[in-house]
């Protein structure tokens, strides 16, 4: 997994609470067997106004003009700026997946739901929590400003604005030592190995009837 | 010291351990797989040369993406029209296959949508914890399991170390209390919870629903509640053991048997929140207050009475609400203030994780027997939620019922729920149904999506608009 530590881009908009996961990737192109790839279908229903199909070439498609993300100064986005409860509904990955091949590094919002929250860990794509007042103060520049660009220092925890803001966020330890060293959650669990495997034994022998019966 | 709830007793049995940064490692006890989520995390494991940790812990079918029409089921897998559809199945097969996986295939006994397959066929048992790359995963919640949903990564990393990184949730109880009037479900009881709690009131919680409406109502039932959870923001949804529970188990297929049943069965009966737990939320319904529920939103919390009427701009507190609703209002071609039962319906659809189960296809049986779907309604789907619910359908002569009033009696899979396949809406198209999410464009682009139970959806098919299916019972209509 790619390592995150701090990132300074281009700010782009999806103003609309609720945002679920079947508006950021519709099921049309979960059929795929790959990882790769969903960044031309992020957001597809909102963003294109034909329906796209899987494996189609999106460059030619007609694009809605009133999707703020289609407006040239908000092309090269790196950062997302959301609204609350974004991400729910479904648990796939695809949708991290789309929102960081679009060219997303970094999510601010003022809160996720919780699979899409953990999903974005696994993807080295940073979901920042501000209040609902900090996003407004972020959606109200962007909106004054062309070119509007943040500030995220993940070891520092912080956003900072050219303005001179600089909002202080949360995150558990664990998820941000992961995302800042890039680090391969399976290989960590594996140092684990043996604690697992006893763990198992002693289950094994105190509920039997949890292991052997699917074959 | 403070009792435990059910859920913290469920989370206390499988820590593996708990790392000094907060996070925990959790052992996962069953693993249902599909071939949405699965294909990048076994294209994973072998990108890094490992191999599933234990392979009786997994279980797997194909549900979300299959035909539901029967000349194409017949043609398994190799006869799949769409072609990348057929790729994705072909590539859960071929995975089951090279692993040694236990799968029921796209045509064989058992097969069914992953949270109707688990528990009917005993792969789900109280007590465990149980893990899908499905939202719905909550399902399993019902038997008192700890089920949630995982993305692919965790997907892959259980086959890989039959564990999960873990931070534990909140406590959430949902007590409803009473007793429902007739014609009120446990879909209409889960759609009012929704409606209080809000689609993201149960963020970072686990819900243990209580009280004696969740007692009274059978397992099937307690599925219905527990699948919604994540339409409430929680991953985690339960209900407590009682004898029920153990009947339901009693003799399906991965159930132990003789004494190990009995041992079983004595530690199963200790899955329950203690009297005295502590809970960091709790939200009370009183069951006399529900009526039969219909979304009218494009969010599983804008929902209401199918007695209601739409809400207006001028009711909202807020400009965000009325921005929002607005919006909705805007998507689903409705005026604020119209009556709930004056929305004409296009299409209706009985089936998903959320309401296919046998007292599910029952309950619309009932309504549709001896009527007629309305002239004005394109298709009426009804998709059982797995081939053992099929057969029994059909043993019970419900499918004859459905054909009889001009209803589709189709194959099991997931279909118009999320429309994977070729079961969608039409741009503005209304559709009554059973499943679970009325997101804009989850039935199809531009569908309309108008979320009730099964005997609603079915009074909608024969009314050809929302309808109260307490006074179409009746006789009145």
């Amino acid at each position: 997994m790619k390592a995150f530590t701090q990132h300074r881009g281009l700010v782009g908009p999806m103003d609309r609470a609720n945002v679920d996961t079947d508006m950021i990737i519709p099921k049309q192109f979960l059929k795929s067997i790959k990882r790769s790839g969903f960044g031309p279908n992020l957001f597809d229903e909102l963003r294109y106004l034909d329906e796209g199909q899987p494996g189609a070439d999106c460059s030619n498609r007609p694009l809605n003009p009133d999707f703020p993300l289609n407006f040239p100064r908000y092309t090269g986005a790196s950062i997302l700026l959301a609204r609350k409860n974004f991400g729910c509904g479904s648990s796939r990955e695809h949708a991290p997946w789309a929102i960081e091949d679009y060219g997303f590094n970094a999510i601010i919002a003022p809160s996720y739901a919780d699979i899409f929250y953990n999903n974005c860990f696994k993807n080295g794509l940073l979901p920042v929590i501000l209040s609902e007042e900090q996003v407004d103060i972020l959606f109200d520049e962007m909106d004054a400003q062309e070119g509007y660009q943040l500030s995220i220092d993940l070891p520092a925890q912080t956003v900072t604005t050219d303005s001179g803001h600089v909002f202080a966020f949360e995150l558990d330890e664990f998820r941000k030592d992961c995302l800042l060293q890039g680090l391969d959650e399976i290989g960590l669990t594996m140092q684990h190995a043996d604690e697992i495997k006893a763990y198992e034994a002693a289950r094994e022998a105190q509920h039997p009837w949890v292991f052997g019966a699917i074959k | 010291m403070a009792g435990k709830t059910l859920y913290d007793k469920l989370w206390d049995s499988h820590l593996v351990k708990h790392n000094s940064d907060g996070s925990s490692l959790i052992y996962i006890d069953r693993h249902v797989i599909h071939e949405v989520t699965s294909p990048q995390a076994f294209e994973g494991l072998r990108l890094a040369n490992r191999a599933p940790w234990r392979l009786d812990t997994n279980i797997a079918t194909p549900d979300h993406n299959i035909s539901t029409d029967k000349a194409e089921r017949d043609a398994g897998v190799a006869g799949m029209v769409d072609e990348v559809s057929r790729i994705q199945v072909q590539t859960l097969d071929d995975n089951c296959d090279l692993y040694g996986i236990k799968e029921f295939k796209i045509n064989e006994m058992g097969q069914g949508i992953v949270h109707v397959m688990g528990p009917e066929l005993g792969a789900t048992m109280p007590g465990m914890t149980v893990v899908c790359g499905d939202s719905h995963t909550a399902t399993h919640g019902a038997l008192a399991c700890l089920a949630h949903g995982i993305g692919t990564s965790e997907v892959e990393h259980v086959l890989a170390t039959q564990c999960l990184v873990a931070k534990k949730m909140k406590n959430m109880r949902v007590t409803v209390n009473g007793t429902l009037g007739a014609g009120v479900t446990p879909k209409d009881v889960v759609l009012a919870i929704i409606g209080v709690i809000g689609t993201a009131g149960g963020n970072g919680h686990a819900i243990e629903f209580a009280g004696s409406v969740f007692r009274d109502m059978s397992i099937e039932g307690r599925m219905t509640v527990c699948n919604m959870a994540i339409e409430a923001g929680a991953r985690v949804g339960m209900v407590a053991v009682d004898q029920k529970t153990i009947d339901y188990c009693e003799g399906r297929q991965f159930v132990p048997k003789g004494e190990l049943w009995n041992q079983a069965v004595e530690y199963w009966h200790t899955l329950h929140s203690d009297a005295d737990a502590q809970f960091d939320t709790e939200v009370a319904l009183q069951a006399e207050d529900i009526a039969p529920q219909v979304t009218w939103g494009t969010s599983p919390e804008m929902v209401a009475p199918v007695t209601a009427l739409v809400p207006t701009l001028e009711q909202q507190s807020s400009e965000e609400k009325r921005k929002g609703l607005a919006r909705a209002l805007e998507y689903m071609g409705l005026e604020g203030g119209q009556a709930i039962e004056s929305i004409a319906i296009d299409r209706v659809f009985i089936g998903s994780c959320t309401n296919s189960r046998i007292e599910d296809m029952r309950a619309a049986a009932e309504v549709a027997k001896g009527r007629k779907v309305a002239a004005s309604v394109k298709q009426v789907l009804i998709v059982p939620g797995s081939q053992m619910v099929k057969a029994q359908a059909e043993a019970e002569g419900l499918d004859k019922i459905f054909i009889e009033a001009g209803m589709d009696w189709r194959e099991p899979g997931c279909s118009m729920c999320l429309a994977m396949n070729a079961d969608k809406l039409g741009a503005g198209e209304h559709c009554a149904s059973t499943s679970n999410r009325n997101f804009e464009g989850r039935q199809g682009t531009g569908g309309r999506t108008h979320l009730m139970s099964p005997a609603m959806a079915a009074a909608a098919a024969v009314a050809g608009h929302i309808v109260d299916v307490r006074s179409f019972v009746g006789g009145d209509q």
